[in-house]
């Protein structure tokens, strides 16, 4: 099935309910991780240039902390977990009690390491909810950190797809911490990129093939 | 003097082509290689955001020729040509081809950043373009604009500030 061309708006929602159902149980693990509450916007699934995927956080020379990792499998894939590199300090400051985290400047061992795990445990518990869903078997390979520009870390994500196409189907889902009296929220956004024949897999398993 | 000079700005898997007044950009470069081939007599610069190596990797029904090495150094060229550049005089300036990401796996994709710069100056090579300067490699991501009145491609990187080469 060529995807791009036969998609409809019921193979997005489709895309939108595997988001919803990832972002959260990754939602309800972080939570339990900092012990705050976490909510999560409604997940929007499109079909977008390379060009515009680059707007999702900002623009390319966006700085910001991503963890990446590939599926294999069943379905395969890629998939980030993108913060802001402000936020993702905040976090890993609460994370550690270490004040004077910062990812920019020769950040601690700890406090990658910190960062991984929550990469690890994000990710872990997304695609595990994932896999139930659809009963895929997923294996994911452990996630690479990087803090640079966004542009630099998202164009990873597109080299399988670009073989095919100038266009890519995200599925973004946004998770933020509300903090009592907190003059900024802390946001994360999840970027699931399957492989441009992984689409009818995941259909298929739904039913909706 | 110092005159504000409109800015061409290439996204990925693009090209364009600045004369003289213009200074011509393109940002996030990661895995992905920035090729700027430009003529400094008549002041004509291009820029190719080139993402993958070679043309044959192309699996779908419509081929962008700017997203590979093999048909985007062409295509700039030829672009270039129009512009006016003269097409023996031309010289070039590559960035980019970084590994972002350290992975242990040896997948196609996680080398895709060497083979892209292997597959730019290999192009090059083939229309006799000089590369005067480069700066390739490593795992930093890198946004560059070159200047066409200067000859110079400044390079920005989140960790190591901003160069000149």
């Amino acid at each position: 099935m060529d995807i791009q061309q036969n998609i409809t708006s019921f193979h997005l929602d489709v895309l939108k309910e595997i988001g919803n159902i990832g972002a959260a149980h990754a939602a309800t693990a972080l939570s339990t991780l900092l012990n705050t509450k976490i909510d999560m916007h409604v997940p929007q699934v499109e079909m977008v240039s390379f060009n515009d995927m680059m707007e999702r956080v900002g623009g390319a020379e966006t700085f910001v902390t991503g963890i990446y990792l590939r599926i294999e499998g069943d379905v395969a894939g890629g998939m980030f977990f993108i913060m802001p590199v402000e936020q993702a300090n905040q976090l890993i400051r609460k994370l550690i009690h270490e004040k004077s985290f910062d990812f920019a400047q020769s950040p601690s061992e700890l406090g990658l390491s910190a960062m991984q795990e929550m990469g690890n445990i994000l990710s872990g518990s997304y695609l595990s909810a994932l896999s139930d869903f659809t009963k895929l078997k997923l294996y994911p390979t452990p996630p690479a950190l990087a803090s640079d520009m966004f542009g630099a870390i998202i164009s990873i994500g597109l080299i399988e797809v670009s073989q095919i196409s100038d266009y890519v189907i995200v599925i973004d889902t946004s998770i933020i911490e509300h903090e009592e009296n907190a003059k900024e929220e802390v946001s994360g956004h999840f970027f699931l990129i399957p492989d441009p024949n992984s689409f009818s897999t995941i259909f298929t398993s739904l039913g909706v093939g | 003097m110092f005159t504000s000079l409109d800015v061409v700005k290439v996204g990925i898997a693009q090209l364009d082509v600045a004369t003289q007044k213009q200074t011509i950009r393109t940002s996030g470069l990661g895995s992905c290689v920035g090729v700027v081939i430009y003529d400094e007599v008549k002041q004509v610069a291009g820029l190719v955001h080139v993402m993958l190596p070679d043309s044959s990797l192309s699996r779908g029904d419509q081929l962008t020729v700017a997203k590979f090495a093999d048909t985007g150094v062409p295509a700039l060229i030829d672009a270039m040509k129009l512009k006016g550049a003269n097409a023996v005089k031309l010289k070039a300036k590559i960035a980019g081809g970084a590994q972002m990401f350290k992975f242990t796996s040896n997948q196609d994709s996680m080398r895709i950043g060497p083979r892209n710069v292997e597959a730019v100056k290999n192009q090059l090579r083939k229309f006799g373009i000089p590369i005067v300067s480069e700066d390739t490699g490593g795992n930093s991501g890198r946004t560059i604009e070159f200047n066409p009145q200067t000859s110079k491609l400044q390079i920005r990187t989140v960790n190591q500030g901003v160069k000149d080469i």
